[in-house]
């Protein structure tokens, strides 16, 4: 075991959020396991042939969904990291948006664009899930291949390497970490999908996630619900697991700053153009086809109820962002700190992605029931769930900036006199207070389009603004369903808005200093 | 030291979180305040309440999540120690659910006697009382069969027969409650072993499965407002009534038409939550609920029929319905043993 250099202190980094993760995950997961658990249901379930058709659905469509996504997001990836244009910002803005949006808005907007004999089928759903999760690809994987030094590249094609074999050989192993990094969180998206799955799938597609809710709520078959349950949590545990164990491939950070160059050469300027232009239209025209359908539904927008959603919306987002990053970072230190046993702690904080989020919903419902914790009729219990989703990616924001503090700084500091409580101040903070931000904004995103199985513990006194859409959308009438288009439209803009100040932002700081 | 104030900072968060849920919670002293919980679907007008607690001095507060059976469950789950003190919406296809679940204390309210005797005989335990009725029918676009030149289909038979192929788009059985009614109306109509071959004929004549009634009606529906493709549907014996008090520019003859011979009966009940802190006050909702002046008020609002015979049903309702003189209906304790079975037989006929 290494030294940690805060004996003490690390310990209630790992407490809190321990406590947190105990109270509002694993107690409320037991509680409904505990209830719904049965040998029966078990081999019920696994011998039924809807079990097998769906799980053997969720596999392929997982699979076939993240191999698309890499192949959509590795050339606007390579365009975006190793070129500068006109209009880079705005692109990037457009690729990242929708992974912002509630899958709600997303589902609505491939509906509004698919031609109906597409409509409830399995490509549907794979095109959303390639349209959401082409953001994962870039974002995580763009920040590496900019830093790869030209000068190797230039030297292979000196040696005569031909493009596909410098790819091969330089250009992939050192995106490699990212790139598998980033497929892994896509495939975990997909393989939990439920928005865009009961949206745009129909009763005919099911994941085994939404077939958790489909059992437990609309069937009342807890016990073959909290079956699939645990099936899927062992399946996901298992498959991070034996990432984290073997997949992983650490290599030496990248350091060199290179800025990108404008494209040479008429065959360049040709490749970046359509590359850059054809993901642009291709991001661009769900929200056309949002927009193009929202004509008569802007008159009632800031209706009474939609206001209050929109409010409801924010105050959630902003109470689960500041618990996400306040636990997601604590956890993030505990592990930047001392590095041993990290592999596992990683894994458990995971958990919240791989526990069906519906089998928390229940559990929380029923856990939460009895004074002095009586919680489940509380409007913050639903910020809580929301939270619960975050951490993770919070974790993941945190972790490599933190890691990457050097440990010298804080000896200097010490021996210079300075108190821990000090040196948190002046050392950590203002080095991860950028990233802090990012996991504020990512927890708020998550929030806002939370739209799983918490929609199930929203009452419709304190409606979110996905819930409101979804509820517009099952409501028949055209006004009904241009209200909820001109609302997604809004939440399009607004995303795409977003995205492009914080790029501004950090372009002009990059230039300052 | 470090230790004492982790574990005084998890007592303080869990203080500070139990501290704001006390505000929730009501007293039992001073006026009392009921939760009627209810599915989407329960839109009285508003202030339909008032004349309630003028009478009374009991508040109403309505708390509507998702549809009847996120609402069953919830209330199963929680039986006993309920979130609430009254529950409106559970139909006699979901009745075993509710009983099975032990969530509704029982309460026989003096509004039975206005009742007819179909809607009470299925609870002699009178853990539930009826608050009104309805049918699951096959609806039909008439300008669409007007323009082919075409007879509308007349009984459920009729449905597999190539006239009538890709023309029918029905909400699932297993995520929808009029879904479910119309599954039950083919158990009824050709017997609990000859529904399958049926369902297979439907399917070869490409039946549309879809989510849930909206998507069903609204969206592929080519009657209503979705224009979809699809002119023959799973819809309410209510309505076409619907459709022209709906209708945009008004008008009084009614697009679409229902079969009577393809119907289902629903009856749906409320009943007083077990576990309750106002008994006494949640049984004279229940009262109330089954009274003439909130039954009046069903047809219009909610698009069914009142129990209570002494309620007016408005003649601009009557005008354009039909109902079946003796709709199809399926005992509710069979249902109750068959359901889960029945429904992993049909996923798999509809959907492999």
């Amino acid at each position: 075991m290494i030294a940690s250099p805060y004996p003490t202190s690390t310990r209630w980094l790992i407490i809190a959020p321990a406590a947190f993760l105990l109270a509002f995950l694993v107690i409320p997961t037991a509680v409904i396991v505990q209830r719904g658990a049965s040998a029966d249901a078990f081999l019920n379930v696994i011998s039924s042939s809807g079990f097998r058709r769906i799980a053997w659905f969720t596999l392929w469509q997982t699979v076939l969904s993240t191999v698309l996504t890499v192949a959509c997001a590795l050339p606007v990836t390579f365009v975006l990291s190793r070129f500068s244009f006109i209009g880079k910002r705005l692109l990037l803005a457009l690729v990242t948006a929708p992974f912002l949006l509630p899958t709600v808005v997303v589902g609505t907007a491939l509906f509004a664009l698919l031609p109906s004999q597409l409509h409830y089928t399995a490509f549907a759903i794979i095109v959303a899930h390639v349209f959401f999760n082409m953001a994962v690809v870039v974002r995580l994987v763009m920040p590496r291949w900019s830093q790869i030094d030209q000068e190797l590249i230039h030297a292979a094609h000196t040696l005569g390497a031909s493009t596909v074999h410098t790819f091969r050989t330089i250009t992939f192993p050192l995106i490699r970490p990212a790139l598998s990094f980033a497929s892994t969180a896509v495939a975990l998206f997909c393989f939990t999908s439920f928005g865009a799955v009961r949206i745009l799938g129909g009763p005919a597609y099911s994941t085994l996630e939404t077939e958790i809710y489909v059992r437990s709520v609309q069937l009342g078959d807890l016990n073959g619900a909290v079956a699939i349950g645990i099936i899927q949590t062992i399946f996901l545990v298992g498959v991070l697991y034996a990432w984290t164990k073997f997949g992983r491939h650490h290599t030496s950070p990248l350091t060199v700053n290179v800025h990108a160059a404008r494209p040479t050469g008429t065959a360049q300027i040709v490749l970046v153009s359509c590359i850059a232009l054809a993901t642009g239209v291709l991001a661009l025209l769900p929200l056309v086809a949002v927009a193009w359908r929202s004509a008569s539904g802007w008159s009632h927008v800031l209706s009474r109820d939609t206001t209050n959603a929109l409010f409801v919306s924010a105050r959630f987002a902003i109470v689960a962002s500041l618990i996400a990053t306040a636990l997601g970072a604590m956890i993030a230190l505990a592990i930047a700190y001392k590095s041993t046993s990290s592999q596992l702690l990683e894994t458990i904080t995971s958990l919240p992605l791989m526990i069906s989020a519906v089998t928390v919903g229940l559990g929380m419902l029923i856990t939460f029931d009895h004074s002095p914790i009586e919680f489940r009729s509380t409007w913050w219990i639903t910020p809580i769930a929301h939270s619960l989703i975050a951490i993770p990616l919070v974790i993941r924001t945190v972790l490599p900036v933190a890691q990457a503090i050097p440990q010298d700084l804080r000896d200097a500091a010490a021996t210079l006199g300075s108190s821990l409580k000090d040196q948190w101040i002046r050392i950590d903070l203002p080095l991860l207070r950028r990233c802090l931000a990012t996991a504020f904004a990512l927890s708020a995103a998550v929030s806002l389009g939370e739209f799983g199985a918490t929609s199930f513990l929203t009452r419709r006194t304190s409606e979110t603004l996905p819930v409101s859409i979804a509820r517009l959308l099952s409501r028949p009438g055209d006004t009904q369903h241009a209200e909820a288009f001109a609302l997604s439209t809004l939440f399009f803009v607004f995303s795409i808005g977003a995205v492009y100040i914080a790029e501004t932002a950090r372009a002009t700081r990059t230039k300052t200093h | 030291m470090k230790k004492f104030s982790a574990i005084a900072l998890s007592v303080l968060l869990f203080a500070a979180c139990s501290g704001t849920s006390d505000g929730g919670s009501s007293s039992s002293n001073g006026p009392v305040t009921l939760t009627l919980l209810a599915h989407d679907s329960f839109t009285p007008s508003e202030g339909i309440f008032d004349a309630f607690t003028a009478a009374t001095g009991i508040t109403v507060n309505v708390v509507r999540s998702g549809d009847a059976g996120e609402l069953i469950t919830k209330a199963a789950l929680t039986a006993g120690n309920p979130e609430g003190d009254v529950l409106w919406g559970v139909d006699n296809t979901l009745l075993s659910r509710a009983l099975d679940a032990d969530m509704f204390s029982s309460y026989e309210t003096s509004n039975l006697s206005s009742m007819n005797e179909s809607v009470v005989q299925n609870i002699p335990g009178h853990e539930v009382t009826p608050v009104d009725t309805g049918d699951v029918c096959i609806n039909y676009d008439i300008a669409w069969f007007k323009n082919n030149n075409i007879a509308p289909p007349m009984t459920l038979d009729a449905l597999t027969s190539s006239t009538y192929a890709n023309l029918l788009v029905v909400p699932s059985a297993i995520t929808s409650s009029p879904g479910l009614a119309f599954f039950l109306a083919t158990v009824a109509e050709f017997g609990e072993t000859g529904w399958q071959d049926y369902w297979k004929a439907l399917r070869e004549n490409g039946v549309l499965v879809v989510d849930g009634w909206t998507q069903a009606y609204s969206t592929e529906f080519s009657g209503s407002t979705g224009k979809g493709d699809r002119p023959i549907v799973v819809s309410y014996s209510s309505s076409p009534a619907a459709e022209v008090l709906y209708s945009n520019p008004p008008t009084d003859v009614a697009p679409t038409g229902v079969a009577p011979l393809t119907c289902f009966g629903q009856v749906e009940y409320a009943g007083v939550l077990r576990g309750t802190k106002h008994k006494a006050e949640a049984q004279m909702l229940i009262d109330y609920l089954t009274d003439i002046a909130f039954q009046s008020d069903l047809p219009l609002t909610q698009f069914v029929f009142p129990v209570n015979a002494k309620a007016t049903v408005p003649e601009t309702f009557t005008r354009y319905i039909s109902r079946p003189e003796s709709p199809l209906t399926v005992e509710y304790d069979v249902i109750a043993k068959n359901r889960a079975t029945w429904l992993d037989e049909w996923s798999t006929i509809v959907f492999k």
